[in-house]
């Protein structure tokens, strides 16, 4: 039996990448916990709360990842800021 | 008048429904060289060497056992730990209950073949490939949020004034959720335990992927022996009548039940 | 809906409110719930994140083997997002998913209609209809190749001897279409047929009086009494039968193998080409992601469309 990790072939970009957004769910809950907040309307069709929105927000920046990927050859970090001003404008507004 | 044509459309439905598992059974009954050899509504050769074929041989009836002992095993597995959750989403208010019962209903939606990819890897690492246990485990990704979503519909349809009664009467949880509870809900659980049951029963791809020989379903060897044996008919049509009967043999056990468990929409 | 626990009748419409209406502050806040929650947590943890988590690694890396991989970015993203076949296989598999709807649900609902509402032929027919549904899924492949096979199977020789139709599904691909769909019709119309009937069951008798006094002809009973009281049901029904065509996997494996050519292959059958037989772990893991999300997105909207369905308060 082999308990290493290895066989995950963990990289540290994809380390950062799971490891943010684990992070961003744990700070979540304990600010849930300390404060719960209320269903609210924004621009989205739906009332949501603050977790509802962040993962509205991650799903779709899934599929603009995927139209970045597929349809351009822009790089990257571009994409990274676009994608986290967009999670920011869905958790604030949405 | 109207009754009569309803009847005789329903009539003409289940015959559709039952002639392709007949022509099966048909098969079954017949050796190889005499399907190939004649086209035949009915077994006109009857045999039963295909069955004898398969439990004399441990090889094959070995298959049964072990697709029984996972699907057991997966029934008491996810009914164990479905029981207190579905209670604590039926009764309770908690930071993240919605998103959590959200994202287990997305893992019974997930396509097995994007799990099938790493479960290997997984399970070999915590030495469980071709176990019982690791087929059991891996069924209890869609079939857990299955139960927690069964359950919790049956247990939000009791009264919480039994739950509050019980509790200023001193009971403990464990006490009231086993004593009073579970028996209130029984045939919610009979219900459960028959959808567990079925899926893991059906399920082909990850018992497939995680088994290798000492843990491998009678649906996974069928389909080994297509390729090795050169397609023989008879056999593979035994072996496929054998894989229903322990369905069929529990529909008819929970056939009053069922009707009630659908009614719940739940499934 | 009325739905019978503890002997004594408990309206359904009570469960509905609990659970997604206004009155979800009636359940207790108790953050404790969670200790109850733990176990189903870890055992599915266990089998969903890690697995995923492994498949966002393989995503970015060339692998070769055991400790020889190359990180190579996005590129396997971009190589199947661009990829032709698995374009084909997505709008092959909306095409399927919809076919499946559109003949299922209208089927499943007229069975639901003709079935006995009391007697002996309520188990009889029950337990008829659910037999399709308890057989393993490569099994259903099988007693459809056995069946629609043009030298052994009924299907297949009628079609081919008896009526002069030449039929080989593994040969023409309209012809492997027809028995996927059949075989897929003949599996799966049961469930819609059982969810249908238990709504069906859950009407009570004083509106199909009303209905009677009113004078109301069979087809505006079902319009205006039947079908709306059936809403819920059928959309659990229309959520069900539409994620599991997505996902179909073994039944047209086993009877198709995907072919002929690839007329059959769906996604998920391309999905196993990829990932487990040419052992393609960074693009089958990219291809992975690219599903996942695609049911996430689907899910999720079902999902919020079914809490509203349930908010009606019709259920």
């Amino acid at each position: 039996m082999d308990f290493t990790l290895k066989w995950m072939v963990w990289t540290v970009p994809t380390a950062i990448f799971c490891g943010s957004i684990i992070i961003i769910v744990l700070a979540m809950a304990v600010w849930q916990t300390v404060s719960p907040s209320l269903e609210r309307k924004g621009f989205l069709p739906i009332p949501t709360t603050p977790g509802d929105r962040f993962f509205m927000g991650v799903l779709t920046s899934a599929y603009i990842f995927f139209a970045w990927v597929g349809l351009t050859q822009f790089p990257l970090w571009i994409l990274l800021l676009i994608v986290v001003c967009w999670v920011l404008v869905v958790m604030i507004w949405g | 008048m109207k009754g009569k044509k309803k009847f005789v459309g329903l009539i003409i439905y289940f015959i559709l429904l039952v002639i392709p598992i007949y022509w099966m059974l048909n098969m079954s009954l017949r050796s190889n060289a005499d399907i190939l050899a004649s086209f035949s509504l009915y077994p006109e050769n009857l045999t039963f060497m295909n069955y004898r074929a398969i439990f004399t041989d441990p090889s094959w009836y070995m298959g049964y056992v072990n697709a029984i002992l996972y699907v057991v095993l997966n029934t008491v597995i996810s009914l164990g730990v479905a029981l207190p959750a579905a209670y604590a989403f039926s009764r309770y208010q908690f930071v993240g209950d919605k998103q959590m019962f959200f994202w287990l209903l997305t893992n019974r939606m997930a396509p097995a073949a994007v799990f099938a990819l790493p479960f290997f890897q997984l399970y070999s690492t915590f030495g469980l490939l071709d176990t019982h246990i690791a087929v059991a485990l891996a069924h209890c990704l869609f079939n857990v949020p299955l139960a927690v979503w069964i359950l919790e519909g049956f247990m939000s349809g009791v009264p919480r004034e039994i739950d509050e009664t019980a509790f200023i009467d001193g009971y403990s949880f464990p006490k009231f959720f086993i004593t009073i509870f579970i028996p209130l809900i029984r045939a919610g659980v009979g219900v459960t335990a028959f959808f567990c049951f079925m899926f893991s029963w059906v399920e082909l791809l990850l018992a497939r992927t995680l088994t290798v020989t000492d843990a491998k379903p009678i649906s996974a060897i069928m389909t080994r022996t297509i390729s090795a044996t050169g397609l023989d008919y008879g056999l593979l049509a035994a072996a496929g009548i054998l894989t229903i009967v322990p369905g069929a043999a529990v529909i008819w056990f929970v056939r009053n039940h069922m009707a009630k468990g659908f009614a719940l929409g739940r499934v | 809906m009325w739905v019978s626990v503890l002997g004594v009748r408990v309206s359904g419409d009570h469960f509905n409110l609990t659970r997604y209406g206004g009155l979800i502050m009636e359940k207790w806040p108790n953050n404790r719930a969670w200790l109850l929650v733990l176990p189903v947590f870890v055992i599915v943890a266990f089998s969903a994140i890690i697995p995923l988590m492994t498949v966002i690694n393989y995503s970015v890396q060339d692998i070769f083997g055991p400790g020889q991989s190359v990180f190579v970015g996005t590129e396997w993203f971009g190589q199947m997002l661009g990829n032709e076949r698995l374009h084909d296989a997505l709008w092959r598999q909306f095409l399927f998913s919809g076919l499946v709807l559109l003949i299922e649900m209208p089927l499943g609902i007229l069975i639901a209609l003709a079935m006995p509402k009391k007697g002996w032929g309520v188990p009889a027919s029950l337990v008829t209809i659910a037999l399709p549904l308890l057989i393993p899924w490569n099994t259903i492949g099988t007693i459809w190749i056995i069946f629609t096979r043009p030298d052994i199977g009924l299907f297949g020789y009628g079609m081919n001897k008896l009526l002069g139709i030449p039929f080989d599904h593994t040969a023409t691909s309209l012809d492997a279409w027809i028995t996927v769909m059949l075989m897929e019709v003949w599996h799966w119309t049961p469930l819609v047929a059982l969810l249908a009937y238990a709504g069906l069951r859950a009407i009570p008798e004083a509106y199909y009086q009303a209905a009677r006094i009113d004078g109301a002809s069979a087809w505006s009973t079902f319009l205006y009494i039947q079908l709306p009281k059936m809403r819920g049901v059928l959309t659990i029904a229309f959520l069900l039968r539409f994620m599991d065509s997505f996902l179909i996997y073994a039944e047209p494996f086993v009877l198709t193998g995907g072919g002929p050519g690839n007329a059959t292959t769906f996604l998920s059958i391309y999905l196993v080409k990829i990932a487990l037989l040419q052992f393609d772990l960074g693009p089958g893991g990219a291809f992975s992601l690219i599903y996942f999300v695609i049911v996430l997105l689907f899910s999720f909207i079902f999902y919020q469309a079914l809490q509203r369905v349930g908010k009606g308060g019709t259920v």
